[in-house]
């Protein structure tokens, strides 16, 4: 990583969708080089949250900043809910399209690096369509580390993912996104307890941000850790809750 | 493919061509039908052999005419969508003019273009143009314009410029809905090219087929005729060659 990793300070964010308030009012500040969870229902506004971050949706109130003072603009990396590869391109060029996009050179040796860790470096010059689901997402994964940013944003990166594969790919990011200040949206609480030093709560109407501790231990926990097992039923209670309030 | 298969494939078609010859042989020889209405498939084949030098240099002039005008009419066509789709100026300012290609009949045009352009090849090549560029137009910018809107967010947060967007996400992601327009177009830039000869030429198959109807030379103007579909459908065939190894990404889920 060649930044060191910034904390990001949501203040007084708000957001309005036609109108009528997702969120307002949000303070919160994402601590430096930390992995934190995001937690909520769908629709309760985690994606258009993570928007702001990347600076992709402008809010309607409030701000989103880095508590070093520089802008996020180019500090961020994005990986979706869909793998978003392009299918025309191969396995190592879609690793490297960010290069491209910006114009600068194209550094294969690193692309086929993170390939190799994430296994998959018999398959540099594979098409997308020739993966599985599983393998498609690691080479998202790759991608994002490919851009080697601060920041990294996730939204739900492996919810359409078969269990087995969404725990493999959740160890793999817990190990590569180490140092960094992550943000990962997810619905799931399994995955919230597993990968979070930082847990957080979205929920209500207007939806409110209140931090869940998180279980002890270092992350990646194993899903049958007794502090995991318990704070994934104590999230999907609150989870409950929360829709009912 | 199994060999089985490929075998299919050609002896369908061929079972089908054979079977409308005979249609054809039948309604010819038995329905009382005169030679100089409806000739025989068998007096077309004499014909077809004996007139070859004939048909050969009609079709060549015919084919020049169709390939130039499918070459610039996509050179024009493609580039006209990429400029409406990198700016809302020309966006404007030209998609009633591309409409209005398409809206104003060319077989209207045809005397106009041939008054303009001569009897030479190049009016036939504006008017092949003016078939193709509609289809070529419409197509292709409408697959610039649906790009998904989740790559062009990824590609922002990568910090790409927008004409490197357009270049490595846009274009390429486009490709299939030109393929698709190129088709069309190829399927029917021979219609322009024969349309403008009808009205004025000194060769070409169209020039060939007005003369020997004019001469109730019939068999010659069903030889004509066969030697412009197939030429056709050739054409088509090789374009839809080259886009298929071109498109080697995009499934194909027709159902076999």
């Amino acid at each position: 990583m060649t930044q060191a990793p910034p904390a990001i300070r949501l203040e007084g964010l708000g957001l309005s969708h036609a109108g009528s308030p997702v969120f307002e009012g949000l303070d919160f500040t994402f601590p430096a080089g930390t992995f934190s969870v995001l937690l909520g229902p769908s629709g309760v506004g985690k994606t258009s949250l993570l928007r702001s971050v990347a600076l992709l949706d402008r809010p309607t109130a409030g701000h989103v900043a880095a508590d070093d003072g520089v802008s996020l603009a180019g500090r961020v990396a994005w990986m979706g809910q869909q793998d978003l590869l392009l299918p025309w391109a191969r396995v190592i060029d879609n690793v490297t399209m960010g290069a491209r996009l910006r114009g600068a050179p194209v550094e294969r040796d690193r692309a086929e690096a993170l390939l190799r860790r994430m296994g998959l470096g018999d398959r540099l010059a594979a098409l997308p369509s020739e993966l599985s689901g599983g393998m498609r997402q690691r080479v998202a994964l790759a991608r994002t580390l490919y851009e080697d940013r601060p920041v990294v944003l996730m939204d739900e990166p492996f919810s359409a993912l078969d269990s087995v594969t969404r725990a493999r790919m959740q160890d793999l990011a817990a190990d590569m996104l180490r140092g960094r200040t992550v943000v990962l949206i997810t619905h799931d609480p399994l995955e919230a307890c597993r990968l979070g030093q930082v847990i957080l709560l979205l929920a209500g109407s207007p939806a409110r941000l209140s931090s869940v501790p998180a279980p002890d231990g270092a992350t990646p926990r194993p899903a049958d850790d007794p502090g995991v097992l318990r704070g994934q039923g104590h999230l999907m209670r609150r989870l409950l809750d929360g829709v009912a309030a | 493919m199994t060999a089985r298969r490929i075998a299919a494939r050609t002896v369908r078609p061929l079972v089908t061509l054979a079977g409308l010859a005979a249609l054809w042989w039948g309604v010819a020889r038995l329905g009382g039908v005169p030679p100089y209405l409806l000739p025989a498939p068998d007096a077309v084949a004499r014909t077809l052999w004996a007139q070859r030098g004939l048909l050969a240099d009609a079709a060549g002039t015919t084919l020049l005419e169709t390939v130039l005008g499918l070459g610039l009419g996509m050179l024009g066509g493609a580039a006209l969508a990429l400029a409406m789709t990198a700016s809302g100026v020309v966006r404007r300012w030209m998609m009633p003019l591309v409409l209005l290609s398409q809206a104003v009949p060319v077989f209207a045009l045809a005397p106009l273009l041939v008054l303009w352009f001569g009897f030479g090849i190049a009016s036939k090549v504006v008017m092949a143009v003016l078939v193709i560029f509609f289809p070529i137009t419409s197509s292709f910018f409408d697959g610039l314009r649906r790009t998904p809107p989740e790559w062009l967010d990824l590609a922002r947060t990568m910090g790409a410029a927008p004409w490197r967007v357009l270049v490595h996400v846009r274009l390429p992601a486009a490709l299939p809905a030109f393929g698709s327009g190129l088709r069309v177009a190829t399927a029917i830039a021979p219609i322009g090219a024969v349309v403008g000869e009808w009205v004025g030429a000194s060769s070409g198959l169209g020039f060939l087929m007005q003369t020997a109807n004019t001469r109730f030379e019939t068999d010659l103007m069903f030889a004509a005729l066969l030697v412009l579909a197939t030429m056709t459908v050739l054409l088509w065939w090789g374009v839809d060659r080259v886009l298929a190894r071109l498109l080697y990404w995009v499934p194909d889920s027709v159902v076999d």
